[in-house]
This record gives C-alpha cells, sequence and structure tokens, in this order.
C-alpha cells in the first residue's frame, strides 16, 4: 500500500508534469481566470515574444476590479484609465480566443463568483487567477491560488505553473455552530488565533464537523480568506454537496462524463493517518459573532469584545497596534459594540453570494437601514443579482434602505467610485482591512454579512443575537 | 529580466510588521497597462500627504534613505493582495533587495520573477540589520548573491539560505517561460494521458 497522502498531495500528484531533483516543479493548469488589473501586462509580454495562449478552451476573463456598479454603467467608464483597461481585457480576449464576460453581460461579476457558478470551477481541479483571493474555489475540493503577473503570462504561454510543494496544514472545526455564527466568522477566528503568517508555505485543508455542515457558499467564505491566514490555498474535500452544486452548470460536465468525474471525485479526500505539519483545531462553541478592530485581519475579535490596547501584544505587533489604533480612531477599552459606523458594504468576493444575501435579507426582516446611514449591496456577479431579484430579495433590501448595485469588487477595494472619503467607517462583508483598502483614510470593520445587517439597522457595530 | 549578483547599497529600516501590498502600492495606481513607472508612488500614502507633499519622517523620504537600494522589514512583508505592481514599484524606485524574517508566498514568488532577491533571516539577524540600517547614509550592506553573503557596515558578514532554482535564475536574469518552453514535449504527453484520464476537465 502506498503511503497514506493528504487531498493536497493527491491533487498535486495529478497534475505533476515534470519535477527536478530539487523539488522545483512543473504543474498543469486546469483552469485560469484572468481580469483587467493584473493581466494586461502578461498579454503584452506574450504578444512581443509572439507566444500564444496554449490553452484558450481553459481560460475565461471577465471585468471586475474597476467597473463601476451604478445602474447606468451600461454608458460607459468615466475614468480613463479603469475604461482602458477594462477595453485592453476584451480586446486581449478576443485577440487570444478566450471566453469573456463583459458588462453587458448578466454573467459577468467577480472572478471567484463566477467561476463556480458558471462551472468552471470543479472538484480536483488546479486553478489560478492573478488575485489572491483565488483561494475561494479550494471550496470545491480544487487546488486554487493567486499568482503574480508574471505567472499568468507562464499559465497563458505554457498551461503550466513552476512551484514548490507547500506543506500540509490542518484546521479542523468541531462541533456546530451557533444561530447567527457564519463561515465568515470560522475564517476570520482562524486568522485570529494563527496570524496573518500562520499559514505561509502552507495549503490549509478545512475539515470537521462545522466545516461539513456549511453550505457551498459558506465553504468558499471559508477558503476565500485562506490567504489572509498566509496561506495561499485553503481546500475542503468535496462531497455530495459539492456535486450537487456543479451539476448541470453551464461548463459542467454532462451525462456519462458527469458520473465519470464524481467516481473521480470521490476519491479526493484525505486518506486515514497521513501528515499534516502544521494543525489548528477549534470548537465551534467558542465561536461568537467576531469584528475586526485594526489594520490586518488578524486583528479580530468577538463582538463582546473590547479594543485593546498596543501593548497588550508583544514583539513588532506593540508598534504596528499603535498605528492601527491611531488609524482606525479608536481607543483602548472602548466597547465594539459602542463604535459608530457611516457606511455598510455588502459583497465582494467573500460574502457576495445569493446565500448571502438571504442573510442579510432575514436579518433585515421588518426592519430598517438606519436613516443618514450610507448602506450598499453589490451582488457578486450579474446572476446573483439576477436570483435575488426573482427571489424578492432585491425589493425587500430597497425597501428596508441598501442601495441596490450591479455586480463587481466594488468597494471591497475601491479600485471603482465606491470609495471611503477619509475618517469614514465601514463596517464590512469584504476581506481586508488594511490602511487605505477602502480608501484614503477609509477605516474598515471585517464581519459577516447578518453582521453587517444588525450594524446597518442600529448604525453602529452590533451583535445581532441581541436584535 | 536584470541579473541579480551582487549589491551594494544604502539599506533602509522599516521595522513595521505585515507591511502590506496596499501598503507598497495602492489600488488607483494599478490602473496602468504597463509594468514601469510605479517607483514615483512606492508606499504612495505613508510617503506622500494627500497635497501631493511629501511626509517628512517617511523613511524613504528623509536624506540619508533616497537612494536606498535595500529594505530592512518586520515580519510577513508582501502579504495580502498578490499585485505584481509590488515588486515592480520597489525595483522602478531602485530597491532590489529586501531582507526580513518572513514574506508572504506570492509576493515572494513575484521578487524572483523581476530580479529583486528576498532574504529571509532569523529575528536576531534582522535586529541586527535593522540597528546597521538605523545608522542613515551609513547603513550600507553589501548583497552577495553567489556566495549567499551579507556584509554590513562594520565588516560583518551573514549567509543566508535561497533556493538553488531561484539563485540560477536571478544570477543568470533567466526567463522562467523560455525554460518551461523547452519541456514542451512533457507538457504534450501530459495532456495526452491526463486527458484520456479527466476527459471532462
Amino acid at each position: 500500500m502506498s503511503d497514506p497522502k493528504t487531498l493536497y498531495d493527491k491533487i498535486w500528484d495529478a497534475h505533476l508534469v515534470h519535477e527536478e531533483a530539487d523539488g522545483t516543479s512543473l504543474l498543469y493548469i486546469d483552469r485560469h481566470l484572468v481580469h483587467e488589473v493584473t493581466s494586461p501586462q502578461a498579454f503584452e509580454g506574450l504578444r512581443m515574444a509572439g507566444r500564444k495562449v496554449r490553452a484558450p478552451e481553459k481560460t475565461v476573463a471577465v471585468p471586475d476590479h474597476n467597473v463601476p456598479t451604478s445602474l447606468d454603467r451600461a454608458k460607459g467608464i468615466d475614468d480613463e484609465m479603469s475604461r482602458i483597461q477594462v477595453d485592453a481585457l476584451e480586446k486581449n480576449a478576443r485577440d487570444f480566443g478566450i471566453e469573456y464576460y463583459g458588462v453587458d453581460d448578466v454573467r459577468q461579476g467577480i472572478v471567484h463568483i463566477i467561476g463556480p457558478e458558471l462551472g468552471w470551477t470543479q472538484p480536483g481541479m488546479t486553478i489560478v487567477c492573478g488575485d489572491s483571493h483565488t483561494a475561494t474555489h479550494g471550496a470545491f475540493g480544487a487546488l486554487a491560488h493567486g499568482i503574480g503577473t508574471s505567472e499568468v503570462e507562464h499559465v497563458l504561454a505554457t498551461q503550466t505553473l513552476i512551484q514548490k510543494k507547500s506543506k500540509n496544514m490542518k484546521a479542523r472545526i468541531n462541533g456546530t455552530l451557533s444561530e447567527y455564527v457564519t463561515a465568515k466568522d470560522i475564517t476570520l477566528s482562524i486568522i485570529g488565533a494563527t496570524g496573518t503568517a500562520g499559514g505561509t508555505g502552507h495549503v490549509i485543508e478545512y475539515m470537521g464537523e462545522a466545516i461539513e455542515a456549511l453550505s457551498m457558499e459558506g465553504r468558499m467564505t471559508v477558503c476565500n480568506m485562506a490567504i489572509e491566514g498566509g496561506a495561499r490555498a485553503g481546500l475542503i474535500a468535496p462531497d455530495q454537496k459539492t456535486f450537487d452544486y456543479v451539476m448541470g452548470r453551464p461548463k459542467a460536465p454532462k451525462g456519462a462524463a458527469f458520473e465519470a468525474a464524481v467516481a473521480y471525485w470521490k476519491t479526493l479526500y484525505t486518506d486515514e493517518g497521513a501528515h499534516f505539519d502544521k494543525e489548528i483545531i477549534l470548537h465551534a462553541d467558542d465561536i461568537a459573532p467576531v469584528v475586526t478592530w485594526g489594520t490586518s485581519p488578524e486583528d479580530v475579535l468577538p463582538i463582546t469584545g473590547v479594543v485593546p490596547a498596543a501593548n497588550d501584544f508583544e514583539g513588532g505587533k506593540v508598534q504596528a497596534a499603535e498605528r492601527s489604533l491611531d488609524y482606525m480612531g479608536l481607543k483602548p477599552g472602548t466597547r465594539l459594540q459602542d463604535v459608530e459606523i457611516d457606511t455598510v458594504f455588502i459583497g465582494s468576493c467573500t460574502n457576495g453570494r445569493i446565500e448571502d444575501l438571504r442573510e442579510v435579507a432575514r436579518v433585515m426582516e421588518g426592519r430598517k437601514v438606519k436613516d443618514g446611514l450610507r448602506a450598499m449591496i453589490v451582488p457578486g456577479s450579474g446572476l446573483v443579482r439576477a436570483q435575488a431579484e426573482e427571489e424578492g430579495i432585491a425589493q425587500k433590501l430597497q425597501e428596508a434602505g441598501f442601495d441596490w448595485r450591479m455586480a463587481g469588487c466594488s468597494m471591497c477595494l475601491g479600485m471603482n467610485p465606491d470609495q471611503l472619503a477619509p475618517g469614514e467607517r465601514c463596517a464590512s462583508t469584504s476581506n481586508r482591512n488594511f490602511e487605505g483598502r477602502q480608501g484614503r483614510g477609509g477605516r474598515t470593520h471585517l464581519l459577516s454579512p447578518a453582521m453587517a445587517a444588525a450594524a446597518a439597522i442600529t448604525g453602529r457595530l452590533t451583535d445581532v443575537r441581541d436584535l | 529580466m536584470e541579473k541579480f549578483e551582487k549589491l551594494t547599497g544604502v539599506a533602509a529600516p522599516m521595522p513595521l510588521v505585515n507591511i502590506d501590498t496596499d501598503m507598497i502600492i495602492p489600488k488607483q495606481f494599478l490602473k496602468t497597462i504597463k509594468r514601469s513607472g510605479l517607483g514615483a508612488n512606492l508606499f504612495d500614502e505613508m510617503r506622500f500627504n494627500q497635497d501631493g507633499s511629501e511626509i517628512e519622517d517617511f523613511v524613504l523620504n528623509k536624506p540619508a534613505y533616497r537612494d536606498a537600494k535595500i529594505l530592512v522589514a518586520g515580519d510577513n512583508f508582501g502579504c495580502g493582495s498578490s499585485r505584481e505592481h509590488a515588486p515592480w514599484a520597489l525595483l522602478d524606485f531602485g530597491i532590489k533587495c529586501v531582507i526580513s524574517t518572513s514574506f508572504a508566498d506570492i509576493f515572494f514568488n513575484n521578487c524572483f520573477k523581476n530580479g529583486i532577491l528576498p532574504i529571509v533571516l532569523p529575528q536576531e539577524e534582522v535586529d541586527k540589520l535593522m540597528d546597521d540600517a538605523e545608522r542613515g547614509a551609513n547603513a550600507v550592506l553589501t548583497v552577495d548573491l553567489e556566495s549567499q553573503t551579507i556584509t554590513g557596515p562594520d565588516g560583518g558578514e551573514i549567509s543566508f539560505e535561497v533556493d538553488p532554482f531561484k539563485k540560477d535564475c536571478l544570477l543568470n536574469g533567466l526567463d522562467d517561460i523560455g525554460l518551461t518552453m523547452q519541456k514542451a514535449s512533457a507538457i504534450d504527453a501530459f495532456e495526452g494521458e491526463y486527458g484520456v484520464r479527466a476527459p471532462w476537465v
């Protein structure tokens, strides 16, 4: 019998094209997702070297970072630089024979939302994108991670990536989550426990009852933020929920091919006794709805907590915490629930899926967005938007006071006009609370969609369980 | 890619931990379709006021560090976004080597693709180099990739580890794509076999 393997080991082995004696490997790439920000220089490189895209049928392009989310965006992009970048993507897709979903196509959306939604993402695949949140696709038991633009060019030209194998890390969540404790709270709590460098050099496999109980949407939220824990990729073993999600999607295999695929996908799990280099175990009972107070995703606390002091930390983190507290305009000892906010942003590749919008609608039932608060919902894709409208969620949320927008990355990183003003404080379902991330001087508190809805109602960070 | 052999230059200290790629090059500068010209906006929001004037106490604005070629940085440098604009901005500014206790994986890889050498050292050695870097214009370090050594202003030597393949690529300025293209027959063979094993892909 061969040595027991982890899920990561199995996917790695199945894609190994070539391995040097020192472990430097050439890994075959099954899907390459491309967006407008990290690809223009890669296509330019291909042109200069007279190279083609090796497997255009395994490549898909969509503009998401720069696109306006206003309802009238069909009239074009005002910002010249953004317009040039989006136009360049469309031209590159056309010139190199790559499928492209423009802003007038209902299939347009955030690259990590549309990949799974359209069935491009399947278990056991290797998936890359010039975007760190590619980790999202790991929810399907696919080895998915972000790459730089030079690597984008490498994959376009060769359909492979030069890699050294990462280490295996296990994150097990035992038990059952309480009501209003969500996938976002799991993933933030793990980062809070391990730090933003805790997963560096590792691929994290999430497992345990609480992970198995999550929907595919929830699993995507968990894997999405593997990168905030330092891991390039997160993984969850595929199960019946995964197969059911994939079945029937436009790019998924059909009929006998689907059956053959499922038979293979069922072999994608970590063998009993396989070795992990690192592990963290949390119990679902210990996970509360959380929010971030600082400017690193590891600055996470239960909503019932208070803002810490810099000297609560050690080493280099003392200076970083001082800087964060100053940037965030927070005083140590302040109850997190007393922190007033100006804006609520619901969306992003972390929490812009239909289930997230349903959760917001559930919390908002019979309630309104507080007067004077800016509250925006940016669905992750045109299809999510259409589904929310069909389910009647969109109308309810608009009546409750939310601004209902078109799909894109939007205020997660503010490359389009959706930005925070200096000093503006935002409860955000996105993934990064870095300085200036949502707009220069903007202050970001990361939280779940349910918690964001609670904050929208009261105008301050709020424990959704108390509503 | 330009070769990296030996680099002598001023090292600037940035002891802050978790310096992310949003700090290194904020989003508004990612709209370019070129690789060049990003140095002017390196660390933009830490380096400049909103009116464009310089923030005096930011390290790279101090006279001694304006021509720094090396950064000595706090733990987990380059975390966050995969944007290769971060190494492009460092390189365009003139920084060709970053020394820290750890780097985020994607940033670390991106450096090597652009002729930048990221060096990982234990905490006590980074602390020592950080002290050296605090000496302003006297903080001149020499980084020799061939011998894998850093020589400090006092002549003290520190050795470092580097992946042999990545070292070879840097020393010779090798283009990854060209190297991989030489393995085209292996890729063809893999695709043939894989197409049978997993035809739905």
